[in-house]
C-alpha cells in the first residue's frame, strides 16, 4: 500500500513558472497564515457566541487561563506522541495509557512515601512532586519494553505502518485493562477533601495555587526537552531519524537506541501529563483515553515529528476547548480537538509547522 | 397438532443450514450437504438440547450475528480497501439510535417524564433498519469527505475521535435518546408472532404453526430474521467484493500510484467502499437495537464495538468475507466463554487480594487484549487467506 506523501500531493508553490489561479488559490488557502487566521477566526467564533450567552469578559480571561494549563497538560503528551510518530511513523493509539498508568503509579507511590505537611497554598506536600519523579522514568521504562516486545518485533518484520497502529491499539487495551485490575474502575483523588481555594490574580483572574504549579512544572519540561533535543547528542539523533531515517542510519546513528530513548522520553512526559491532569481533576481509568484525541490533534496541528509545534498545537487547542465550555458542557472537549483537527486535515494537513510542498 | 419442539425445530433449520453452508468448504456438494445437515442439526437441537441451553445458544447466535455483520463491514473497509477505521463503534451506535428513534412510539403523558427523545415515528421495523443504512452513510460520506484524500492514518485517529463523540452526543443530550438515561421500549418485529392473538395478516394454517410460541420464544424467531440479513448482506457483499468493483478496491488498496494510472478514481472509490461498510454497520446496529429493545450510550464503548470487531476480522482473515463472518462467531465464543473463566478465576483471585475478584471482568479484556496483539505479531493474514483470484473467469 504506497501512500503518497504530502510533499508528493503538494502543489508546488511555483516560484519560477507563473502559477494557474486555481494553483494560487490553493497555495493560499495551505499557507500556515490561513490556517492561522481560520484558527482565530474559530476562537473569536466562540467568544462572541459566550458573549452572547452572556459569559462576562473576567470569566473568558479565567478561562482562557485555565485552557493554558490544560494545554500545558495536552502538550507533555502529544510531545511523546509526535516524537514516535515522528521516528517510528505510526500513530501510537495506546500513548492516552501511558499518561493514565503515570498518574496511577504517583498515586501509589505517594501512598508508600511519609506525607509531608502541604505547602500552601498549594494543596500537596513535597512527597507529590517525589513520587511524580519517581513515576516518570518508571512509565517511561514501561513504554520503552512494550516496545522491545512488540513493536521491535514488528519493525523486524518490516511490518506495515496499520499493523504498527493496529498493535498499538491491542496494546491500549492491555494497559488499560491492566489498570482496572490494579486500581478498579473508581474514580480517586490524590488529596480527597483537602481544600485548595482559588488565588486571585492581576485582571481579576481566579486560578488555584496546583493550577500555577501545572503551568510552571510543564513549561519546566518543556524547557528540559528543548535543551535535550537542541544539546544533547541523543536528541540531535533524535531529530535526525524523525526527519529521516534511512539518512541517519547511514550517518551512523544508532536508530534502535534513539527509538528506545524516544519511548522512555515519551513515557515519562505523558506521565507527568497525567500526573498533572489527575491533580487537576481526579484519576479515573478512561482519563487518558479522554485526553488521546486532544493530543492527536495537537500533533497533527504541530506537524506529525515536531514538538514545539505539538506544544503550539496543544496550548490552542486548551485554550478552545476551555473557552467552549462558557457555553458547551465540558465532557465535550474530545469533540471541540476533533474540529480543530478536522479544520487542519482540510486547511493544511502538515500542520502548522509542518514543510510546505515544493 | 403443532408441538413446541417441532416449531422450534422448523424455525432452527434456515439458520442451521446457513451454519452448514458456513462451515462447509466450497465445493459443488456443498449445498447438497449443508441442506440434510441442516435439517438433522435443527431437529437434533430442538428435541434433544433443554429449553435453557437451546435458549442461551439461540441469543449467543443471535449476538453473534450481530457481531458478524459488524466485522463484514469492517472487511469491507479495511480487508479490501485498507482503510483502518477505528471507530466501528460509532457506527454502530449510529445505526442502533437512528433506528429506535424511527421505530419507538413518542411517549405521551406520565412517561414523558421520563423519557425524552426526539423523532418517536413509530414506523416499521424495515423502515428503521433503511434510514439506519441511510443515516451511516452519511456520516460515513461526510467523514470522508476531509479524511480520506489524507494518509491512512489520520483516518484511524479521525474515527476514534467521531466514534467518542458520538457516544458523548449520545450520552448527553436527553432531548435526542433520554440522554445517559436508556431508551425502552424498541419495538420486535414479528413479535405478534408469539402472542396469543397472533398476526392479524396471518393465515389460519401458519397461525397454527406459531401457536404453541409463547414470548419467552421470541428469539427463534429473531434468529431467522437476524441470520436472514446476514446472509442477503453476505452474498451482496461477496458478489461486490468479486465484481470489478470490488477488483478495483484491492488494485488502490495495493498498488494505489498504478491504480490511479490506470484511470482509476482512487479517491471516489475509496469513499465508496469506505460508505459501504459503513452501511453495513449501521444495519447491524438497528439489528442490535431491536433485539436488546433498550439500549443506552454504554452499549457503545471502544472495547466492546470497536476493538471486539477487529479482533474478529483479524482472526478471521481480513480480506476474505468468510472469514469475517467465522471470526465473528469465533471470538464472540471466545468472549463469550471468558465469562465464565472470569468466575472460575474469582476464588483463586480472592487469595492475592480482596479487591481482585470484583475485577475478574478486566481479565476478559486483557485476553482479548492479548490475542490481538498476538495476531498481528504472529499470523496477520488470520484463520482464511483472502483468495487471491476472485474472478470465476480467471483460470489456475
Amino acid at each position: 500500500m504506497a501512500t503518497p506523501t504530502h510533499e508528493e500531493r503538494e502543489t508546488p508553490t511555483a516560484v519560477t513558472r507563473t502559477a494557474r489561479p486555481g494553483e494560487r488559490a490553493r497555495a493560499l488557502v495551505q499557507s500556515r497564515a490561513f490556517l492561522l487566521l481560520a484558527i482565530a477566526v474559530v476562537l473569536a467564533v466562540l467568544v462572541v457566541i459566550a458573549q452572547v450567552r452572556g459569559v462576562g469578559a473576567e470569566r473568558l480571561l479565567s478561562l482562557a487561563a485555565w485552557g493554558v494549563m490544560l494545554g500545558g497538560i495536552i502538550g507533555l503528551g502529544s510531545i511523546g506522541l509526535t516524537l514516535v510518530y515522528g521516528v517510528l511513523k505510526f500513530p501510537n493509539f495506546s500513548h492516552g495509557a501511558l499518561v493514565t498508568l503515570g498518574a496511577y503509579f504517583t498515586f501509589t507511590i505517594i501512598a508508600w512515601l511519609p506525607q509531608g505537611e502541604p505547602l500552601t497554598p498549594l494543596s500537596f506536600g513535597w512527597e507529590f512532586p517525589v513520587a511524580l519523579l519517581i513515576a516518570m522514568p518508571l512509565v517511561g521504562v514501561v513504554a520503552m519494553a512494550v516496545d522491545r516486545v512488540v513493536y521491535r518485533r514488528l519493525r523486524r518484520q518490516n511490518a506495515h505502518l496499520v499493523l504498527f497502529a493496529m498493535a498499538s491499539l491491542a496494546m491500549a487495551f492491555f494497559l488499560r485493562s491492566l489498570i482496572y485490575i490494579a486500581w478498579g474502575p473508581d474514580f480517586h483523588f490524590y488529596y480527597p477533601g483537602r481544600p485548595n481555594p482559588a488565588l486571585t490574580l492581576p485582571f481579576n483572574i481566579r486560578v488555584r495555587a496546583d493550577q500555577l504549579f501545572i503551568l510552571a512544572l510543564a513549561l519546566v519540561l518543556m524547557l528540559g526537552v528543548y535543551a535535550l533535543l537542541e544539546r544533547t547528542r541523543i536528541g540531535k539523533a533524535m531529530r535526525a531519524t524523525a526527519d529521516n531515517p534511512e539518512l541517519a542510519q547511514v550517518r551512523g546513528i544508532n536508530t534502535e537506541r534513539v527509538i528506545a530513548w524516544t519511548w522512555i522520553i515519551g513515557g515519562a512526559l505523558a506521565a507527568a501529563g497525567g500526573t498533572m491532569y489527575g491533580l487537576s481533576s481526579q484519576l479515573r481509568p478512561e482519563m487518558g483515553f479522554w485526553l488521546l484525541l486532544p493530543m492527536f490533534a495537537a500533533t497533527i496541528m504541530g506537524g506529525i515529528g515536531n514538538p514545539y509545534g505539538a506544544l503550539a498545537g496543544a496550548l490552542i487547542i486548551g485554550v478552545t476547548h476551555q473557552v467552549t465550555t462558557a457555553f458547551l458542557s465540558p465532557t465535550y472537549g474530545p469533540a471541540v480537538a476533533f474540529v480543530l483537527m478536522v479544520i487542519v486535515l482540510l486547511v493544511r494537513p502538515q500542520g502548522l509547522f509542518g514543510r510546505s510542498g515544493g | 397438532m403443532m408441538t413446541l419442539a417441532l416449531t422450534k425445530a422448523l424455525l432452527l433449520i434456515l439458520p442451521a443450514v446457513l451454519l452448514a453452508l458456513l462451515v462447509l468448504p466450497a465445493r459443488p456438494w456443498r449445498l447438497p450437504v449443508a441442506i440434510p445437515a441442516g435439517v438433522v442439526l435443527a431437529f437434533a437441537a430442538s428435541h434433544a438440547l433443554p429449553s435453557g441451553i437451546l435458549a442461551y445458544v439461540v441469543s449467543f447466535a443471535i449476538m453473534g450475528s450481530v457481531y458478524a455483520l459488524l466485522s463484514l463491514g469492517l472487511n469491507v473497509q479495511w480487508g479490501y480497501t485498507g482503510h483502518l477505521n477505528f471507530g466501528v463503534a460509532g457506527f454502530f451506535a449510529i445505526g442502533a439510535f437512528t433506528s429506535a428513534l424511527m421505530t419507538v412510539e413518542a411517549p405521551t403523558g406520565v412517561a414523558a417524564q421520563y423519557t425524552q427523545m426526539a423523532f418517536g415515528l413509530d414506523l416499521p421495523f424495515l423502515v428503521g433498519v433503511a434510514t439506519a443504512a441511510l443515516v451511516s452513510a452519511l456520516l460515513a460520506f461526510l467523514v470522508a469527505i476531509p479524511v480520506l484524500r489524507l494518509r491512512l492514518d489520520f483516518l484511524a485517529i479521525a474515527t476514534i475521535g467521531l466514534a467518542e463523540i458520538i457516544r458523548l452526543i449520545f450520552q448527553n443530550e436527553r432531548w435526542l435518546a433520554n440522554g445517559p438515561q436508556p431508551l425502552r421500549g424498541i419495538p420486535q418485529p414479528l413479535h405478534c408472532l408469539v402472542q396469543s392473538q397472533g398476526c392479524e395478516w396471518l393465515p389460519t394454517w401458519a397461525m397454527a404453526l406459531f401457536e404453541p410460541l409463547s414470548a419467552r420464544d421470541y428469539p427463534l424467531i429473531y434468529l431467522v430474521i437476524i441470520t436472514l440479513f446476514v446472509a442477503v448482506l453476505y452474498l451482496l457483499v461477496e458478489r461486490a467484493c468479486r465484481s470489478p468493483w470490488g477488483r478495483m478496491l484491492r488494485a488502490i488498496r495495493d498498488e494505489e500510484s498504478s491504480a490511479a494510472m490506470n484511470g482509476k478514481p482512487v479517491t471516489a472509490v475509496r469513499i465508496q467502499s469506505f460508505v459501504v461498510g459503513a452501511v453495513v454497520m449501521g444495519i447491524a446496529g438497528a439489528l442490535y437495537a431491536h433485539y436488546v429493545v433498550t439500549i443506552d450510550y454504554s452499549h457503545f464503548h471502544a472495547l466492546f464495538a470497536t476493538f471486539l470487531v477487529w479482533v474478529m476480522l483479524m482472526l478471521g482473515g481480513s480480506g476474505n468475507n468468510r472469514g469475517a463472518v467465522v471470526g465473528g462467531f469465533i471470538v464472540w465464543g471466545v468472549w463469550s466463554g471468558t465469562a465464565f473463566l472470569a468466575n472460575a478465576i474469582e476464588p483463586l483471585l480472592a487469595l492475592i487480594a480482596d479487591d481482585l475478584p470484583r475485577r475478574a471482568a478486566y481479565f476478559r479484556w486483557l485476553l482479548v487484549a492479548l490475542l490481538l496483539a498476538a495476531i498481528v505479531l504472529f499470523r496477520p493474514q488470520g484463520l482464511i487467506r483472502e483468495e487471491k483470484r476472485v474472478s470465476r473467469y480467471l483460470g489456475e
